[in-house]
């Protein structure tokens, strides 16, 4: 269940992004990639996920080169909530979490018993079973997003991979949609790989991070030993201090203000 | 959850809609046969002659009817599903005006015989959606590439057909303008049966591909997700799409609208989430049957290519498309 890039170059057309990329994901973690825009964090997991091919270097998926393996096959090991997909126009909740059901189905034996229950599990570990035959058109963007969360968990795939997947939405969703990722990693032993923007969300929730910048990992490792207020001046150019977070004891970034607010 | 059962109702009802159609159309005629005596006919009862008439005269061009409809429905809802757009069609790249072109430059250059017009028809549709796919690529086609390439060339071959047209021999200009209205009249049993191998092959092709259609509709990176090669999958289905649109136009000339009106009229009787291949072949075969039943009836004993008639109907079509988005 193990995913790695090995000395990989990424980029798109001639643009190249990164060279010579190595990583491991940890198994079994919450690991979350942050760093400035730009920095290739999207264009990394777009590799992982085989989404784009590296010009050099190889994805490997259980130690097997990822572009080798039948598509549907890579599929059943590893899901990704992709930035941007479309919902049909008219497709119900049910009906969009169902097609996560694709790659373990078969042309003879399209629906079986155990397609049904992951798509009931899907549905009630993202609180959206009530939702199940609304109108995905008709739903608010959290709601919206959750449902895409739900697609993905019903592939039951033990690697997850997400692209930035609390953009858009308010702080309470992107809250809950945090601690979901968690239970799951927690509860089902899903590795997860997150996209964030967010450093005080990605030290809080994920348990191992990965700093990029300029299109090359600079850091990596238990966000307590990692979030310093130097890495962040050095990656973010923010000038910044580091705190205990009062609720979950991991590192806040409170950043430097030179305006100096007046109080009262 | 799986099965509903509202687009297996839909598809039924227009089913034996197209059938109690046919069964109108064999025995409308210089030959007025009553339903009941149509269906004897079929049956192999009656007389000799009501038998000649239906099955030997009439019954080829209500199932080629049928079968050019289905396969139109299938292609424009293929094209409709991998364009994302309720006006993708066969059309929008390009392939009846190519058609054309090569209808034109075979009656002009070669002859003009059954066989030689479906080859040029072939090859100058084939040769454009060709051309269209390979300028609307860049690291992969998307949707809306491939239409706007398919109208600039669609525009530049139309002002070269209508040069042909005006340049050649009227005799030629004249064949081929009659084809270029898309006609089921003098069809036989010798188009039947090409015809019904090549869409079935084309129909096993589709079902063979499973619900990717409907997941491609999803947008690139959630169907690669969900493990469909992208780029090849999209190629096959665009090829099947053209062979689709190839077949009907090489039979029967370039029967618009069909393929534009059936995927959505389809969509909106069953509700189905998205595009639906079978719903879309069944409404595509009742729209061209009842399209050439009316072409047949309507100035009788003149009869209308069919061509007119979709072309009719399409504007109605259109007209109700956009008063229907104008009001969202």
């Amino acid at each position: 269940m193990s995913l790695a890039a090995r000395d990989i170059t990424i980029g798109y057309d001639k643009k190249t992004i990164s060279e010579h990329l190595d990583l491991d994901v940890p198994e079994g973690r919450f690991t979350a990639i942050i760093g400035p825009n730009a920095c290739g964090k999207s264009t990394l997991l777009r590799a992982l996920s085989r989404l784009l091919k590296p010009s050099a270097g190889t994805v490997l998926l259980d130690g097997r080169d990822i572009h080798g393996r039948p598509a549907k096959e890579v599929a059943r090991r590893l899901g990704l909530l992709p930035q941007s997909s479309i919902a049909p126009d008219g497709i119900t909740v049910a009906e969009l979490v169902a097609r996560g059901r694709f790659p373990h189905q078969k042309l003879i034996r399209q629906w079986s018993a155990a397609d049904e229950a992951a798509v009931v599990a899907a549905l009630a570990a993202t609180g959206v079973t009530e939702l199940s035959g609304e109108l995905v058109d008709t739903l608010s963007g959290g709601q919206r997003q959750r449902v895409w969360v739900a697609m993905v968990l019903a592939q039951q795939t033990p690697i997850v991979l997400l692209d930035e997947p609390t953009t858009f939405l308010d702080i309470a969703h992107q809250i809950e949609l945090l601690e979901l990722c968690v239970r799951l990693n927690r509860e089902q032993d899903t590795t997860m790989v997150a996209v964030l923007h967010d450093l005080n969300q990605a030290a809080r929730y994920a348990d191992h991070l990965v700093v990029m910048k300029a299109g090359a990992i600079v850091a990596q490792g238990d966000p307590r030993a990692v979030m310093t207020a130097e890495l962040v001046a050095d990656v973010f150019g923010l000038g910044c201090r580091i705190i205990d977070d009062p609720e979950t004891h991991t590192p806040l970034v409170i950043p430097r203000s030179g305006v100096g607010l007046r109080v009262g | 959850m799986r099965f509903s059962v509202r687009p297996a109702l839909v598809c039924a009802v227009l089913v034996l809609a197209a059938l109690a159609v046919a069964v109108l159309a064999l025995g409308t005629g210089e030959f007025t046969l009553t339903p009941t005596e149509v269906v004897r006919a079929l049956a192999g009862e009656g007389t000799r002659a009501a038998r000649l008439v239906v099955v030997e005269w009439r019954l080829p061009r209500v199932l080629l009817a049928l079968l050019i409809g289905a396969a139109l429905g299938l292609a424009g809802a293929v094209f409709q599903a991998l364009t994302r757009n309720p006006l993708g069609s066969p059309d929008v790249i390009g392939f009846n005006t190519g058609a054309y072109t090569g209808v034109l430059v075979v009656t002009v250059f070669v002859g003009n015989g059954y066989y030689l017009v479906a080859a040029g028809a072939l090859i100058g549709g084939l040769g454009t959606a060709m051309v269209v796919y390979l300028l609307a690529f860049k690291r992969g086609v998307q949707g809306f590439r491939l239409i706007i390439v398919g109208i600039a060339i669609s525009a530049m071959l139309g002002s070269a057909n209508q040069w042909f047209i005006i340049k050649v021999d009227l005799q030629a200009a004249f064949a081929a303008a009659i084809w270029g209205q898309g006609s089921l009249n003098g069809l036989g049993w010798a188009q039947v049966t090409p015809v019904a191998v090549i869409v079935g092959v084309l129909c096993v092709a589709l079902i063979a591909y499973g619900p990717r259609l409907s997941l491609l509709e999803m947008g690139e990176d959630a169907a690669a997700a969900l493990g469909v090669r992208v780029e090849a999958t999209r190629l096959g289905y665009l090829v099947l799409g053209v062979a689709l649109t190839a077949v009907a136009t090489a039979a029967a000339g370039p029967i618009s609208f069909v393929a534009l009106a059936a995927p959505q009229l389809a969509q909106r009787l069953t509700r189905t989430p998205g595009i639906a291949l079978v719903p879309s072949a069944a409404m595509g075969a009742f729209l061209l049957m009842l399209s050439d039943w009316l072409a047949q009836r309507v100035f009788a004993p003149t009869q209308l290519p069919v061509g007119i008639v979709t072309v009719s109907v399409g504007g109605i079509y259109f007209v109700w498309l956009l008063v229907r988005q104008a009001r969202r």
